[in-house]
């Protein structure tokens, strides 16, 4: 259902000014994955670099959202949903800036592994961070429509994210057992394998606080078991 | 009825003339709890406020339908006395309005007047006085005008001028939009003390009050009840979207 607008636009466009900084916080993500991922296959570290000197507009990006929703929390005292969305903006850009240091972990990996021999060709890999980059852009559009749908869909390929991980984890064990002057790169392509699922993991986390959002209902854990409706 | 409920409304519809106020009211008030009733101007809170005490009698041409039941007695019945309604159920107005008499007449002014037993005023003065959080500003003070303290200070001798009466339950009408943050601080920390002993129940336009005091919050619009829940889910996931619409500010 769609939001009436508040009685105050100002208000209103407060909060669609939160929307629109975490969009852009979840593009630079969404590129800087894709880049460190190109930097690596291309063994072109000048890319990686700028990864790593890109993550300083997220960071800068997070603080500054933060802060917005922080004044928002003090000067507008939201309630119900207007509270819940702001919750969820404060740790979706956490998440945000998160998925930004793991992308730059993968560029610091891609420096050191382009400046060796070429492992393998890398195909698992792509298609890893082509998923998670797409986890991130349908957890924030699931976040800026109200979609549960597609935040169910988010925590299920994250499943297929760990699936992949685990199935690079295997054959770079191969690769390290047969040949010894392996495991140094082999390790290194794990942690980048690694960063990938944990970015996964925080589109899931985005996703959670997404349904929380629209239903009010905690889904991060198991235990997870806030009130239910008691009559009055 | 639950020993827990105090106040039970069953199809309360409530009219002045051939308008009708409020619709269909059924809702139970909660023992030793505070209740806050929200909505837009005009949309029957303080009617039904006033509802609970009798003071809708006062006006003409008014019509009740429907049970109150204060436990267990139906206050509209023909037997029961609303003097005795208004003592067993006080009231807090908007404004302060002090007697224009001492600081000890205005408390003990209500006792002497009905049938209780006033052997000890001074005590009861005292009591009451240190139940609404003033007696320390005020006990140098007792022989002079209530009309010299502070707006703050008035609002709490309203208060202790009710519980003088020795009342179960406390209705407040808006009782701090006309104070300051401090005082507005001091009525509402004294609001959660004294619902140890009182029910109380308490209109406000201010929603912040509502989160900040109230256990239980009602939403009421055009004299319908749209929501009763307890505050806490009112205010971060209510049932009823009209309910967040107004909370949120998307109202009009």
């Amino acid at each position: 259902m769609e939001e009436k607008r508040h009685t105050s636009s100002h208000y209103e466009m407060e909060l669609q000014e939160i929307k629109d900084g975490l969009i852009y916080i979840g593009a630079l993500t969404e590129k800087a994955i894709q880049m460190a991922l190109q930097s690596l296959t291309e063994r072109n570290s000048d890319i990686a670099h700028k990864v790593i000197k890109d993550d300083d507009e997220i960071d800068k990006m997070d603080t500054e959202l933060e802060e917005r929703c922080i004044k928002i929390l003090a000067l507008r005292q939201p309630t119900a949903i207007d509270l819940r969305f702001i919750t969820t903006a404060i740790k979706i850009t956490g998440h945000l800036e998160r998925i930004g240091d793991m992308a730059v972990n993968i560029a610091e990996k891609a420096i050191q592994l382009n400046e060796e021999p070429k492992l393998k060709p890398y195909i698992d890999l792509p298609r890893m961070a082509d998923l998670v980059g797409e986890m991130i852009k349908k957890s924030l559009d699931s976040f800026i429509n109200n979609d549960l749908n597609m935040a169910e869909e988010v925590r299920r390929t994250e499943e297929i994210t760990d699936d992949l991980n685990e199935q690079i984890f295997r054959e770079l064990l191969t690769f390290m057992m047969e040949d010894s002057q392996t495991i140094h790169r082999s390790l290194m392509i794990m942690q980048v394998s690694k960063n990938l699922e944990r970015i996964a993991d925080h589109a899931k986390g985005i996703a959670d606080m997404v349904t929380y959002m629209v239903t009010g209902e905690c889904v991060r854990h198991q235990t997870c078991a806030l009130d239910k409706k008691e009559p009055a | 009825m639950d020993s827990n409920i105090i106040i039970k409304l069953n199809k309360v519809n409530f009219y002045y003339g051939q308008s009708r106020a409020l619709t269909d009211i059924t809702m139970n008030f909660r023992k030793n709890k505070v209740s806050a009733l929200i909505g837009p101007s005009g949309c029957g809170k303080s009617t039904l406020l006033r509802l609970l005490n009798r003071m809708n009698d006062l006006i003409d041409g008014t019509k009740v339908e429907g049970e109150i039941l204060f436990e267990d007695m139906n206050i509209y019945s023909k037997d029961v006395d609303p003097v005795e309604i208004r003592r067993k159920v006080g009231m807090v107005f908007q404004k302060p309005n002090p007697f224009p008499k001492t600081i000890y007449n205005n408390i003990s002014y209500g006792p002497k007047l009905t049938s209780m037993n006033t052997d000890d005023l001074d005590a009861l003065v005292e009591q009451s006085l240190k139940q609404a959080v003033l007696w320390d500003e005020v006990k140098d003070i007792l022989n002079k005008s209530a009309m010299n303290l502070s707006g703050g200070q008035q609002q709490r001798l309203c208060i202790a001028r009710a519980l003088a009466m020795k009342p179960d339950i406390l209705l407040m009408d808006e009782p701090t939009s006309a104070l300051d943050p401090i005082s507005t601080a001091k009525i509402e920390e004294l609001i959660e003390e004294l619902k140890k002993n009182y029910t109380i129940i308490i209109v406000t336009h201010n929603m912040q009050q509502a989160a900040r005091i109230s256990d239980e919050t009602a939403f009421f619009y055009l004299g319908n009840l749209v929501e009763y829940n307890k505050t806490e889910k009112i205010f971060t996931n209510p049932d009823v979207k009209h309910t967040e619409d107004y909370i949120t500010g998307r109202f009009g």
